[in-house]
């Protein structure tokens, strides 16, 4: 949740003082969504910090935001990021997740030929076929987010498993949080 | 009072099914049931079979109906094999309302011929008698037989011992993960494994003349129904739409299925009739409406809707655009309806907090009570013959099936020893 809240935060603050890569050939107009201070243009660009990976909690640690065909692959940018996690009983997409799901919705629409398989997940609380309904909005909440950012419909598809496939096995919240989920999962 | 006694413990090995050992303890109550003394039976020529110890699984599905409790075998006061070796007197004094005797005999081709007969001391005569014939692969069924007829000769009500339920079983550690549809008599031996999927399974539900099952399985990467001849083995995909398929619930004439799709945008509630695949809409609302049953006059549904924010109980005609009546107002999450065979009642989940136990409304008064103590039981479906509610409950870390008994007295455990088990669905027939 901290950590992406930071790339929330980050990503916010970078938005306002970059240009977009551009969807046609991914070159970039003026300068790119990275980190740090020390962006060399190009979608790839690096100054990335070697304490902002995936685990990093630092604030000044940084992730690169890119659309590059290859950025979901990459550990040091947003993108590779690919779970957004949801309260109890909610299909809202959380502050802290919009970003993150915003920039998967860019780079669907920067790179059409993408496409990505939405899962819905729920924890174990509540009957079974309440969660599937309830995850299955999960996984569309999602899905319109990236429409707004102007993935295309058939870029996307839902599959809905509610609580039936979790990855935490406890039974306390921090491992119903962790099942609370939406995978975004590439094709 | 509570009283704690194991049952049953059967572990014995079947030579193609030894997957499940079912072990089934009576973990709350006897208070209130009726008092009756299961006398071993004789066996004459021949070792007991030990798998069809007739006396022995007609005392734990008496037991297991909630409804009696047998005296333990320690506690006999007395062992009469014969009618006249029944000392009435005795027997009434012990506080002991009916026994039952009966024998096993080994014919001479093999198979065997079973007695047995329900004395009522009260009345100081014998009240039900039969003759069975049996081989040693039908000793259970027999011996199911006979506590329907023990069973519905005292309460009235039909048994419910003969017929099969079916639950889904999960197994999976950090690498692998197998679901499976399994069916098995109601106590849980003879389990048959119907499907194994790498996917979930979900929901299976039997068709009223218990012959065929309806579930879901993801097994082609979405949601899809089936419905499956439990007989013949032969299945059939019956709805695969875009987005939800799921709750599929058989009508009273087992000719259509409830459904929940959301290939319409929203989990909505269909009919589809089987004959033609034709789909009805009967609710078009932006909430989620999902598990859907049926009445047993086929009048009414009662189904699963968050249109007042939070899941709630809600009852209409299975006609679309009907009004909804909304059925439950306690608590903060109320779902997963079964009616009950005489139509009078539903038992639910009913959530509150962070606790989900299992409740009973009466339709008529809108009355309800909570049954069970949680956390997270759920998937309640009726006996046949309404005198218990089984479901699934969470125990320490294994999921099992539990019952309780309608009035919440007599609770019990049925555990299965291999993996998790799950929304259990009791046949009202054997077919």
């Amino acid at each position: 949740m901290k950590k992406l809240l930071f790339i929330t935060v980050l990503a916010l603050s970078l938005a306002a003082c970059g240009d977009r890569i551009k969807p046609d050939d991914g070159s970039v107009d003026e300068g790119t969504y990275a980190s740090g201070d020390s962006a060399e243009g190009g979608a790839t660009a690096g100054g990335l910090d070697a304490d902002g990976g995936i685990g990093g909690t630092a604030l000044e640690g940084g992730k690169l935001v890119s659309y590059e065909e290859n950025a979901i692959n990459d550990a040091n940018n947003v993108l590779f990021e690919k779970i957004v996690y949801f309260e109890f009983d909610s299909n809202t997409v959380a502050d802290d997740y919009v970003e993150l799901v915003k920039h998967h919705g860019k780079y669907l629409s920067f790179n059409p030929s993408a496409s990505v398989r939405l899962e819905g997940h729920a924890d174990e609380r509540g009957t079974r076929e309440y969660n599937v309904a309830l995850a299955e909005r999960r996984a569309q909440a999602v899905m319109q987010l990236m429409l707004y950012e102007g993935a295309g419909n058939d870029q996307i598809s839902i599959i809905s498993y509610g609580e039936e496939k979790p990855v935490a096995f406890g039974h306390d919240e921090e491992s119903m949080s962790l099942n609370r989920r939406v995978e975004i999962v590439y094709q | 009072m509570i009283k704690k006694i194991i049952i049953g413990l059967f572990c014995l090995s079947f030579t193609s099914i030894a997957q499940a050992v079912l072990k089934i303890d009576i973990t709350e109550g006897f208070e209130g049931a009726l008092p009756i003394a299961v006398i071993p039976f004789q066996w004459n020529g021949a070792a007991k079979v030990p798998d069809g110890d007739v006396s022995a699984i007609v005392m734990s599905d008496l037991a297991r109906s909630g409804k009696f409790s047998p005296a333990a075998e320690k506690d006999l006061i007395a062992r009469p094999q014969k009618l006249a070796d029944v000392h009435y007197k005795t027997w009434r004094i012990a506080g002991m309302d009916h026994i039952v005797i009966g024998s096993v005999t080994r014919q001479t081709d093999g198979s065997y011929q079973v007695q047995f007969r329900l004395i009522d001391i009260l009345k100081a005569k014998q009240v039900l008698g039969y003759s069975f014939k049996a081989t040693d692969k039908t000793l259970r069924a027999v011996a199911h037989q006979i506590s329907d007829y023990i069973f519905t000769h005292i309460t009235g009500l039909p048994g419910a011992f003969s017929t099969r339920i079916a639950y889904v079983t999960i197994k999976r550690d950090k690498k692998s993960y197998s679901a499976r549809l399994q069916v098995s008599d109601t106590d849980g031996y003879n389990p048959q494994t119907l499907l194994t999927s790498d996917q979930p399974i979900m929901s299976p539900a039997w068709s009223p003349d218990g012959s065929q099952l309806a579930y879901v399985s993801f097994e082609s990467g979405q949601a899809e129904i089936f419905t499956h001849d439990v007989a013949t083995g032969v299945r059939k995909s019956r709805s695969k739409y875009k987005g939800l398929n799921g709750s599929p619930a058989w009508s009273p004439d087992g000719k259509k299925l409830l459904v929940t799709l959301s290939k319409d945008g929203n989990p909505d509630i269909y009919i589809l009739t089987l004959s033609n695949n034709k789909l009805q809409r009967v609710t078009d609302h932006w909430s989620i409406d999902t598990e859907a049953v049926w009445s047993p006059d086929g009048k009414s549904i009662i189904y699963t809707s968050s249109r007042s924010g939070k899941p709630q109980l809600y009852r209409q005609a299975p006609t679309g655009g009907s009004k909804p009546e909304r059925l439950t107002y306690e608590g903060g999450y109320n779902a997963s309806a079964s009616v009950s065979a005489d139509g009078k009642s539903v038992a639910y989940v009913h959530g509150e907090g962070n606790v989900y136990r299992i409740a009973v409304m009466d339709l008529a008064s809108k009355s309800s009570r909570i049954l069970t103590d949680g956390p997270l039981d759920e998937s309640p479906v009726y006996a046949p013959n309404n005198s218990m509610i089984l479901f699934a409950s969470q125990e320490a870390n294994q999921a099992v099936l539990a019952a309780v008994s309608v009035d919440g007295r007599q609770k019990q455990r049925l555990a299965f020893t291999d993996g998790e088990v799950r929304e259990p669905s009791w046949a009202a027939v054997r077919n």
